[in-house]
């Protein structure tokens, strides 16, 4: 199988930048979203279309963020 | 690539493509989180999990000799195989994986350039079927503990000023304003860094589609922190993948001699009672 449909995106999640990558592997859309800076891993979702699995990486995403909190310096 | 300091230790995707299914080469895919690789992945590359293959699973540390030696020998990895690392997360965990393997003196082992997010954005081919190589023999060396840093190396260093310290987590880690990358856990007590650190996120080394930047670029981005290669370099992050990365681009595209990855990193000095920590963002250079 080959890579389709391959793309990108950056959006803000509750103040913080999210990077999305997105792509179809045969019938399956999969969608991978990273916290920008420094890039990690947050959400692994798939769907049967591109947003379907981009909404589900976006939910995770603002859970995980939601609980991250700043320290003032 | 050719331009670096060791260009052997990189392959493009290209290259790849063309002699993954070659007999004297194993193809890795590196992850913290194996769906990734359960997804599809380069064909004929088998998987590693960072957490629970590469790490020892009861204490905190790299695996014990015997212990890679059988991870190797059960991937079909023997000493003369070429190995080809790539993973997500722009090859961190790969990263981490050749600096384990170049501890124990494999010679033949080099990155994908541009990991796993290169692969697929370019449309190549995946395959979700998990090969059974044949068992092989492994016979590790070392480990080389002249490419890792322990605490108390660390803290020698420190008092000495004897070491560039490179800190390679995002500016908001650095500073103490967050105590773990947006999302993820905290593992320490305390935020800032190692006083006297520089702060060049480990992203700043590599373009927008993951591959590493020009040798020119790298020197002047490190070069502009004062890390020159002057001085022995100690790269740290939080858990020692990002700066395994690092690592690698300072020893392998840079070929600076002398470059230790701390693994013990933040989630160690940030919980030590009594260390030094510094706050803020990094001050301005100075000779």
């Amino acid at each position: 199988m080959k890579v389709e449909d391959f793309a990108e995106r950056q959006l803000e999640i509750d103040g913080w930048p999210v990077h999305l990558i997105s792509y179809r592997i045969g019938e399956l859309f999969h969608c991978k979203a990273d916290n920008v800076s420094p890039g990690a891993g947050l959400a692994r979702t798939t769907g049967a279309t591109r947003e379907e699995a981009e909404q589900k990486a976006i939910a995770r995403a603002k859970e995980l963020l939601g609980r991250t909190r700043r320290v003032e310096i | 690539m050719a331009e670096y300091a060791h260009p052997e230790a990189l392959v493009s995707t290209d290259w790849v493509a063309r002699h993954a299914q070659d007999s004297n080469v194993r193809v890795v895919e590196v992850d913290v989180d194996t769906n990734a690789y359960k997804e599809g992945h380069v064909p004929g590359a088998i998987g590693w999990n960072w957490t629970t293959q590469l790490s020892d699973t009861v204490r905190r540390d790299i695996l014990n000799k015997h212990q890679i030696e059988k991870l190797l020998s059960d991937s079909g990895i023997s000493n003369d195989t070429t190995v080809i690392l790539y993973g997500d997360n722009n090859n961190w965990f790969a990263a981490w994986a050749f600096w384990e393997m170049k501890m124990y003196g494999h010679k033949d082992v080099r990155m994908m350039n541009g990991g796993r997010k290169k692969w697929l954005s370019e449309g190549r081919e995946v395959s979700t079927d998990v090969p059974q190589p044949a068992a092989a023999t492994y016979h590790a060396t070392g480990p080389d503990n002249s490419l890792r840093a322990f605490l108390d190396q660390v803290q020698a260093a420190l008092s000495a000023r004897s070491h560039h310290m490179v800190d390679v987590r995002s500016p908001q880690e650095f500073s103490g304003e967050i105590l773990a990358p947006p999302g993820l856990p905290e593992t320490c007590q305390r935020g800032g860094h190692v006083p006297h650190a520089r702060n060049v996120p480990w992203g700043k080394a590599v373009n927008e589609d993951g591959t590493f930047k020009s040798l020119d670029d790298l020197k002047a981005l490190y070069g502009g922190e004062g890390v020159d290669g002057s001085k022995p370099v100690i790269a740290y992050c939080r858990i020692g993948e990002r700066s395994s990365h690092t690592w690698f681009v300072l020893k392998y595209l840079l070929g600076y001699d002398r470059v230790v990855n701390y693994d013990g990193s933040w989630t160690e000095w940030g919980n030590l009672v009594g260390a030094p920590v510094e706050r803020g963002a990094s001050a301005a250079k100075t000779a």
